[in-house]
Order: structure tokens, then sequence, then C-alpha cells
């Protein structure tokens, strides 16, 4: 393949892309753009390793990131609109500054940003987690000791952040407005387990209760947080703010574009989403024959998967080859206090969930969750070896019961 | 070529085990142990992939 590749996103689905281009022998030119001008770097430590100042941002750059790939980076530039006819993106420097960039592909990994709380812009304490600089502005406060944290949504990165909290000492509370954390990823049952660990781990846990408003004091012309009202009609003093509400997807600039918008990045079974056009990553969703459904799937293993494969459709579609089906096993871990919590499989909250192996009490066990006779998930609290044997089962098309069966020989 | 783990970097998430149990291994102690660290060569495409996919880096492949 020589031509001219541009790459948006230089993050784990975009590096992976660019690797494997260069890699499988596209010899032309291959520009990555990222709005964000830090060198690519990985995202799970921002809320463990680097809160808790465990690792430094030298240890998180992306190894592809490193290697002599003889990629165009082009950092701190972002992405502004593509006219997919002309073949023509329009890319805005740093210093303002508006171009235009002919391409002949083009690979969409601009992922998502973290949801914010509607008002809270420009409120000093109050964070998402996200973004390196996101992870160092909140670690540099934590490191001044503060006597609590308020952690707004207890979903993975919430559930994060308060653990890297508790490792320093410091005070949580957890706010989260469901009933149960991970309730609608992980059903009631293990909600309910995963609620018992933050417990445990001396989390002041509120459930059912949403934010009214963010408390602020003006000081020097510095509006500041200092507490939190929540619904149920408490307020909880606090200097910091740490929002895991989800997050929103990054596709403004495919506006207009023509390409389908519809929670992500449409694309087919082998991540095209138009001629010359792939998209990887937490940006893209795909028709999954294995789940029987559209997919788009936040997770790390996936983005390199994803940008793997979208690479290869891109090198297929060149070469005039047969294209590659992505349907990957989804696959990802939590680390929350001293508990490593994985998921394999895309179970839905109502789906029957087993437990296996081990018991909850101990915090230490597998569960398989299966709709009828169909394997969905594979989850695991500090059991990882079971995990990642019993995801083979997707693979071999085992079933719900033959998977039970299988798990109890572990 | 020679596999090198950094076991203070290593987590035990079984990654690698999952990609090639012929060489890795974790194990009820949750230790990974390293069942070959002189792979053949046709275990290569593995191997490269077990260091792409190593959450945490862990993995390199030394040439000796
Ligand atoms: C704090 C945190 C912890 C996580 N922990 C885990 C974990 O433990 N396990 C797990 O499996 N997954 C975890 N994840 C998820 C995982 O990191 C993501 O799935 C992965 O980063 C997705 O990669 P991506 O390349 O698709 O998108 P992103 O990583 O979102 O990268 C997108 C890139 O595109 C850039 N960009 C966006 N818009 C533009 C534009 N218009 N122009 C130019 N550039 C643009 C952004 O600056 C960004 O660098 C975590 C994520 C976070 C944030
Ligand atoms: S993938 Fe990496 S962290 Fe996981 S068990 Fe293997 S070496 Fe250790």
């Amino acid at each position: 393949m020589n031509s001219t590749t541009v790459i948006v996103g230089a993050s784990l689905a975009g590096i992976n892309a660019a690797r494997t281009l260069r890699l499988q022998g596209h010899v032309g030119s291959i520009i990555v753009v990222d709005a964000d001008s830090e060198r690519p770097y990985d995202r799970p430590p921002l809320s463990k390793q680097m809160l808790t100042g465990e690792w430094e941002p030298e240890k998180i750059l992306l190894p592809a990131g490193k290697e002599d790939l003889d990629l165009e980076f082009r950092l701190g530039v972002r992405a502004k609109a593509v006219d997919l006819g002309a073949r023509q993106i329009t890319l805005e420097g740093a210093d303002g500054t508006v171009a235009n960039t002919a391409f002949d592909s083009l690979v969409i990994a601009s992922g998502a940003s973290a949801r914010r709380l509607p008002d809270s812009a420009g409120i000093a304490g109050v964070h998402v987690v996200r973004t390196l600089a996101d992870s160092l502005a909140l670690r540099a406060e934590l490191e001044a000791g503060p006597s609590r944290v308020v952690v707004i949504g207890a979903g993975f990165i919430g559930a994060e952040v308060a653990s890297s909290c508790r490792k320093r000492g410091i005070e949580v509370t957890l706010v989260e407005a469901m009933p149960l954390p991970l309730e609608r990823i992980l059903g009631a049952e293990m909600g309910r387990v995963c609620a018992q660990v933050h417990i445990e781990n001396g989390v002041d846990l509120r459930l059912g209760t949403g934010v009214l408003q963010l408390e602020t004091e003006t000081v020097d012309g510095v509006e500041k947080v200092v507490g939190v009202a929540l619904t149920d009609g408490t307020t909880i003093a606090t200097e910091i703010v740490v929002v895991g509400i989800g997050v929103t997807l990054n596709v403004d600039w495919l506006e207009g574009s023509g390409l389908t918008l519809d929670d992500g990045v449409v694309c087919d079974n082998t991540l095209l989403a138009a001629p010359g056009v792939v998209a990887a990553g937490d940006i893209a969703r795909y028709p999954s024959a294995r789940f029987g459904r559209m997919l788009r799937v936040e997770h790390w293993e996936t983005a390199i998967a994803g940008g793997e494969a979208a690479a290869r459709r891109l090198l297929a579609e060149a070469s005039g080859e047969t294209p590659v089906v992505f349907d990957p096993i989804p696959w990802f871990w939590s680390d929350q206090y001293d508990r490593k919590i994985q998921l394999a499989g895309r179970p839905m909250p109502t789906d029957t969930c087993v437990v296996v192996h081990g018991s909850t009490d101990e915090f230490r066990f597998v569960a398989l969750y299966g709709d009828g006779d169909r394997l969905t998930g594979v989850l695991g609290m500090n059991r990882p070896r079971h995990v990642i044997q019993l995801r083979a089962l997707f693979e071999e098309g085992a079933s719900f019961s033959e998977a039970c069966e299988r798990a109890a020989t572990l | 070529m020679r596999i090198v783990v950094d076991f203070d970097l290593c987590e035990s998430n079984a990654v690698c085990m999952g990609i090639a149990p012929e060489i890795f291994e974790v194990r009820d102690d949750d230790f990974l142990y390293v069942l070959d660290e002189n792979p053949p060569e046709s275990m290569r495409a593995k191997m490269e992939e077990s260091v792409q996919r190593c959450p945490k880096q862990a993995i390199s492949i030394a040439e000796d």
C-alpha cells in the first residue's frame, strides 16, 4: 500500500493501527493526529498507579509510540472536519491555524472524552480522569492531603479512583445514582458484591442517590468546590470532587461527513465505515455475530485488537484480499483495592448468573452468565487464570451448561 | 529467542497464558511461571502478541 493514511487519535487504537499498517507493508506516509500534545500513553494506569503515585508518566508511554515506525506525528492538532469525497481532513493546530490535509485512507480512532457534570466548568477542585493531564491534576491535589474526596459514579473509573484514594489513606464518599454499582453491566447479584468490596475498604457508599448541586465558594476570584448536595437531602463537605459518570464519544468532527453516527461510528463486521475509511477502539460500533447485536466496546484489549484489525482491513482493501471479520471476545479488567475484577464476554444484566468457583463472601470467585443455554459472560474476582481459561469456551462455542461443567474441573 | 518477564511488573492477569499456554502458566498460587524460556522459532508470532497484549508491559523478547 503506497498512499497517504491519516489516523485521528494517537491512543491505543490509533497507534496500534499505525504499527500494523507499517509492519504489514504500508510504505506511504502515515500521519497520526492527536489533540493531546503528550506522547502516546496508556490510560488504565491513570486511575490506578498514576493516582497512587506508584508510577510516573514516563512509565505509561505506549511501546508502539516509542518504536521507529516512520510515523508522522501531529500532536496538539485537532481534526475539525472531514470531506470524504474530496479526501481532505481539516486540522487545527494548537495555535489555532487551520489547514487541510489530503489522504487516501482514514482511520477513525478518536475515542471518547469524560462526561462532566453540567455547569461544573471552571470550578476548582472538580475533576474527571481521562487524560494524563487530568490524572496529574487530581494527583497533585491528592498529595496535598485532603480530608475527603467525593467520587460521583461507582462505575469502573469511579471505583478505581475511590480505591486509589483509600490507598493514600484519604476518606472517600462514593455516590451512585443507581441502587447498585455496575448493575447494568454485571447484574444485581454481582453489583451487590462490588458494593460490599467498597464498604469493606472503608468507603462511605451512597447508593440510589443523585447529585443535586455542587456547593462552591469564591475566594480571590477563584470559584472552588466546598461540598456536594445530594438528592437525599444531605450535603458532604469536600474540597475534591471526581466525576466518573461515563463518556461522550469524540464524533463532533465527523458530523456532516456522511458517515453513519449512532452511538459511535457505525461500521460493518470488518470495521469498515466507508470505502477507505475504518474505525477502531471506543468509538467503533460493529455487528457482532457472536453476541447477536451491535457492539461498541470500551476495553483496552479491544482497542488494540480493533486498531490492528482496522489496519488489516485497509490493507486487504488495497490488495483485493478477502477481509477478516472482527468479532473478538470482549475482555477487561479493573483493579479495585486488592481485588482484580475481570469480565470476558458481554452479559445482559438480566442473564442468569451462577457462581461456579470460590465464594463471593471471600471476594475470590468465578461466576458464569447465561441467556438460556447460551454462555454470555465469565466474571472473576481475583481468579484471573480461571477467567482466561474459561474465555476460551466462547471460541469453542460451548453452551452455558457445558461451561458450568468445565468450570467445575478447573 | 529468550522470553524475559519482569516479575516486578507482572500482575498475574494471565493474558499471556490465554495466548500461549505452552509457555506461560499462572498457577493456583497466583504467580506466573514461564514454562519454556527459549520457545521455538515457530512460536514467535504468539510471543510477539503476548508482548503487545501484556497490560503491564512486563514481557520482552531477548535475541541471544
Ligand atoms: C482512567 C481510565 C482507566 C481505564 N482502565 C481500564 C482497565 O483497567 N481495563 C480496560 O480494559 N480498559 C480500561 N480503560 C479503557 C481503555 O483505556 C480504553 O478503552 C482505550 O483507551 C480506548 O482507546 P481508543 O484509542 O479507542 O480511544 P482513546 O484512548 O479515547 O483515545 C482517543 C484519542 O483521540 C484523540 N482525539 C479525540 N478527538 C480528536 C480530534 N478531533 N482530533 C484529534 N485527536 C482527537 C484524543 O486526544 C485521544 O488521545 C480505562 C480508561 C480510562 C480513561
Ligand atoms: S500478561 Fe503480563 S502481567 Fe499478565 S501474567 Fe502475563 S506477564 Fe504477567
